[in-house]
Parts: structure tokens; sequence; C-alpha cells
């Protein structure tokens, strides 16, 4: 989903001057921090248990009681939401630092030492790229079997050349710096060059590389959830929600669209707080 | 001209290495899977004789060179094996599902390239206003999930106006008009955020040619605008865009996945998404090599036009 973002073309990014980088950063963090305070005060604020089956209220409509209705087996939706919000948050955004965990050191040393490290580091990674992310999901969950952890898995491993390779090419530049060859000019080891000098300075564009890609981490959770073959029933998840309410869409659309609103609005969260630190943090444009 | 055709010839040899690699991996899956993957297939009441039995028909018992090679030798020349549940031949399966993926994903790539290219020249040439709808609707496109636009169109054209189906499928042949009706809704699904993707791919190459400085020099001959952009501009645009449209032909494959599950389409996604449910491997693995055969072939194709498009490409310079 990202691979189109690799053309170094200046006018390829979202390009509306109006709003001003802190601006997108306010809104993108806020709906974030609110989405992963409901999250996390899931227990406190659901107002019913998520998994409590009322068969009388089978696909209740939406209603004072049940704002967002309830589902097939007559759960209410809004706290299915809320829990749900849990598992899919958790798996991206967990896929998505586990991914930077290893792609940072890996781009620093492709980036800083050269030659035959960045030959081999760069060269195996971009294995990995030569298919498509889906894809590659859905092979690693055909090994290892469906299940959150093994989703989480198979996306950082997805994002990993992706922010190495970003990781790298930032290295690249402040590498040139003169400070640098000063700072090993002294007799600084190499260890010591790279994370006092070289990583603070390496660091930005990989976090706007980290925040865009977690808004793609959640839609591609989403869809292996909804294939049955992430987050696995009983937990809420977001795309699980959504291919329960697949075959009762027309009767009772609201099993459908508050979940689908909810990944829409984390979505935009995570786009909104990566154009925003893009424009703050990555000025030469180094993030895909 | 030689150079043009070592460079055919030099790309047509590195898919071989390509498709070997992605064979090896698609062997490995059933391979892989933790602990006795045929006890996880037949499942738990499997007596040891059964097991043994489905072991030695798809070859387990033998010598992973071996296997590797008799599998390999049965792909070549067109046995694919068998499907452990319905023991159909998946030749003949795939012969089934490959038709339908091709049409969800030619259809849709088609509708996004009409929609996309056309846009996006306009945003990157025209006024404040067609730049500022254009950028409203890249945004849309890319941070809507595919499948909840999915599900606002099924609501509004299934649900509410009640003209088309909201799942289902009838192959081509024996109705061609109910098929396409069948398929209106997964592709524009499918299409809206990769005519996003395009349009935004088209205005940044546009762009920035037009910002070169034999477009000025043009426009100082007294040529009109619409044949530069046509004449020149877009020309030197051209293999960017090919190249990120052959990009997307493989999110699209993948997106495909999910459509197909959503519209209940029986195309080569969904037989995917059964047979990791189903712990069927043979048709798994059947199903990813397609996937992944029909991307390394689209890959080629794409980089053998982007080189006669431009000619520097094969010349090892690239633009």
């Amino acid at each position: 989903m990202t691979e189109t973002a690799s053309t170094p073309i200046a006018g390829g990014k979202i390009e509306s001057h109006r709003h001003s980088p802190k601006r997108l950063m306010l809104v993108g963090g806020g709906i974030l921090v609110l989405l992963a305070l409901i999250a996390i005060a899931a227990p406190l604020i659901a107002p019913h248990d998520p998994e409590a089956v009322e068969v009388h209220r089978v696909l209740g409509a939406p209603s004072l009681q049940h704002p967002f209705g309830s589902d097939v087996l007559g759960r209410d939706v809004l706290s299915r939401v809320i829990y749900a919000l849990r598992a899919s948050l958790m798996v991206s955004v967990s896929a998505v630092l586990a991914s930077l965990i290893l792609a940072v050191p890996l781009g620093l040393a492709a980036g800083y030492f050269g030659r035959w490290v960045d030959s081999t580091i760069s060269r195996t990674l971009d294995l990995i790229l030569v298919f498509p992310a889906m894809l590659l999901a859905v092979t690693f969950i055909a090994i290892l079997g469906p299940g959150s952890v093994i989703a989480a898995i198979a996306i950082a491993v997805i994002y990993l050349p992706i922010l190495a390779r970003v990781m790298r090419t930032s290295t690249l530049i402040v590498s040139r710096n003169d400070y640098i060859a000063g700072s090993r000019a002294r007799g600084a080891s190499h260890l010591r060059v790279l994370a006092t000098h070289v990583a603070p300075n390496a660091f930005g564009p990989v976090i706007v590389q980290a925040s865009v890609l977690s808004a793609f981490a959640l839609q591609l959770e989403a869809g292996l959830s909804f294939l049955g073959l992430g987050t696995q029933p009983p937990t809420p998840s977001l795309g699980g929600m959504l291919a329960d309410g697949r075959e009762v869409l027309i009767q009772a659309p609201w099993v459908e669209i508050f979940p689908g609103l909810a990944i829409v609005v984390a979505v935009l969260g995570f786009t909104f707080l990566g154009e925003g630190l893009r424009r703050a943090f990555d000025p030469r444009g180094v993030a895909e | 001209m030689s150079r043009q055709l070592g460079f055919i010839v030099r790309r047509l040899l590195l898919t071989i290495p390509m498709l070997f690699v992605m064979s090896i991996v698609v062997f490995l899956i059933i391979r892989l899977v933790p602990g006795d993957p045929v006890r996880t297939m037949l499942g738990f009441r499997a007596t040891d004789a059964n097991v043994a039995e489905l072991r030695h028909r798809l070859g387990l018992d033998q010598s992973l060179l071996d296997q590797y090679l008799s599998w390999a030798g049965a792909l070549l020349r067109g046995d694919l094996g068998k499907d452990i549940v319905s023991h159909a031949s998946l030749a003949q399966l795939l012969a089934q599902r490959l038709p339908v993926t091709f049409e969800l994903t030619g259809l849709s790539m088609l509708l996004a390239v009409l929609v996309g290219v056309p846009l996006g020249v306009r945003a990157a040439t025209g006024g404040r206003w067609i730049r500022r709808l254009t950028e409203g609707f890249v945004v849309i496109g890319i941070s809507v999930p595919d499948f909840w636009l999915g599900i606002v169109l099924v609501l509004i054209f299934a649900g509410t106006l009640m003209i088309l189906p909201p799942s289902g499928y009838v192959p081509f042949a024996t109705d061609p008009v109910g098929n396409l009706r069948y398929m209106v809704l997964p592709v524009l699904t499918l299409a809206t955020g990769e005519a996003a993707y395009i349009l935004r791919t088209t205005r940044g190459a546009l762009g920035s040619v037009m910002s070169r400085p034999f477009i000025t020099f043009l426009r100082a001959k007294g040529i009109s605008p619409r044949r530069i952009v046509f004449g020149h501009a877009l020309r030197n645009a051209g293999p960017s865009i090919v190249t990120v449209i052959g990009i997307q032909v493989g999110v699209l494959l993948g997106g495909a996945i999910i459509i197909e599950t959503m519209f209940a389409l029986p195309g080569v996604g969904r037989l995917v998404v059964t047979g990791i449910n189903q712990r069927n491997y043979p048709t798994v693995q059947v199903g990813i090599l397609a996937i992944a055969t029909i991307f390394i072939v689209v890959s080629l194709i794409t980089d053998l036009i982007v080189a006669w498009l431009d000619p520097r490409v094969a010349d090892g310079a690239g633009t």
C-alpha cells in the first residue's frame, strides 16, 4: 500500500498548505489520544458487557440504551467497538513499534558503515519488498496460523524494509556532515558517534514514516481480522465486527457502520499526525 | 536497439530466479507449519493410517530436496495436485477461480487509470479549484479503507436504491449482464483508492516535469499549452506513472483477497482464505503461487513498457 510513495516526487505528498503542520499534528494527535484513552479505559466506559448475549435484543436498532444498536447475537455494538479499539490499536501500534525497534539499528548500520554492511542489509530486506503486503501477510498466516500475535508479527515484518530504508537514507545524509568526521577525528568510537551524533539527528524521518505506516497497519489488521485471519473471536476487533455484520448489512447497517467509522477515524488520526510530523521533522522529504 | 534487446533479455532472465525463490517460499509453506502439518490438516480424529497415507500422498515422507524436485516438476507439467477437502483437481479449481480475480482486478485497474490519469493531469495543470477538489479526493481515497467503502456502497446501491445486488457472482459466459451487475460494486470499491493513488502519482510526476526548463522553452516558442502537456510533458512523466501502475497491480491483488470475501466472489483470493481456515495447505499453496506469479509477470511487463517509453532505462541511466 505504501509502495507507491517510493517515487521520489515532490508533489506526491498531500499538499494542502492551508493547514499548518502544528494544527495537523494537534488534530491527529488529539484523535489518537482520545481513541487510546477510550481503549485503555474500556472496562470503565463501556455501558454493557461486550460479550453479553441478549436474545431479545438481536439486531436491535440504535436506542438511548444502546446508542449503536446491537448485533446478530444481541450484543451491544457500542461496547464492542470500545473493546475492539483495544485489539486493533494494540496489534497495529505494537507491530509498527516492533518493526521500528529492529529497523532503526539496521538502517543506522547500513547508512553509517556503507559498503558490504549496507549491501547485505539492504539486499536482504529488499527481498521482502518484492511482494505485495497483503499477500505476504496472508502467506505468513498460512504458515503460522491465524491470531492477533501472528498478525502483528506479519505486519512488523512487512514494514521492516520500509522503515529500515528511511532510517538508512537519513543516516546517510547526517553522516556526510563535517561534525561527524570531526567527532571521529577527535577519537570517538563508531558506537559513540552513532549514539550521540548520528542517531538523534537522523531520527525525524523514521518517526514520520512510522506514523504514516501505523495508518496502513491499522487497515491491514482490520482486513486480516475481517478475513478471520487476525484477532480471533470472542475477542472483539473492528475487522471481526465487520465480518460478523456482513450478512445482515442491509437489515441492520449499524452493526457495520460504527466499527467501520471507528477504523476510518483512527486511520485519519494517524494520517494527520504523520502529515503534520512530516512537515515539521522531515523537510528533505526522506520519509516515503 | 541492441541495448534495448540486451535489457529485455536481462530482464527476462531476472524473472527466472524470482520465480524460483517464490516457488521455494510457497513450497516451504506446508513444511514450516509448526508441529505436524498433516495432523493439523486432518484434525484430531484422524487415525495413524490416514495420517501416513496423506503424508505419503503429499510426499512429506521424502527428503526435502526430493520433495521440492517432484513438486516443482509436477507444477511444470501442469499437475497442481488435489484439494484435500473436496478432492477436486487444483488445476481445474484454479481455472474456475482465476477468471474471477482477473476480471475484478483488471476492471478495477482500468477504471482507476481512466479516472486517475486524466484527473491527475488536470490537477497538475489546472486552476486552484480543481487542485483542491482532486486533493480532497486523494485524501479520502487513500484514508478510507476499501472494505468500509464497500459497506457504504452496498448500503447505497443495494440497500437504499436497490439497483444492484449486494453480493454474489454469475460467470460472464452464462449471463454477461448479470455478471457485470455483480461486478459493479466490488470494482468501484477496489478502484476508488487506486484511482486516488494514480491521480497523486500523475499529478506529482507531471508537476515535476512541468517545472523543467524545456517546458518554459516550449512555452516561449508559442506551442499551445495542450500540446505541451499531451505531446511533451506526459511523454516524460509516463515512465513514473506506468511504474506505479505496475506496483499497484500487486496492491490490487492483495485488496482482491478482501473484496472477494466481502462480495462472495469465487476468486483466487477467497480460495486462499478458505484454504487457510480449513488448514487446506495444498490449495493455499496453489492460490498463493498463482497470485505471486501474476504479480511477477506484471512487474516484468511493466519494466518492459517503461524501457520502451524511456530508452534511457535500458542504458542503465534511468530517469
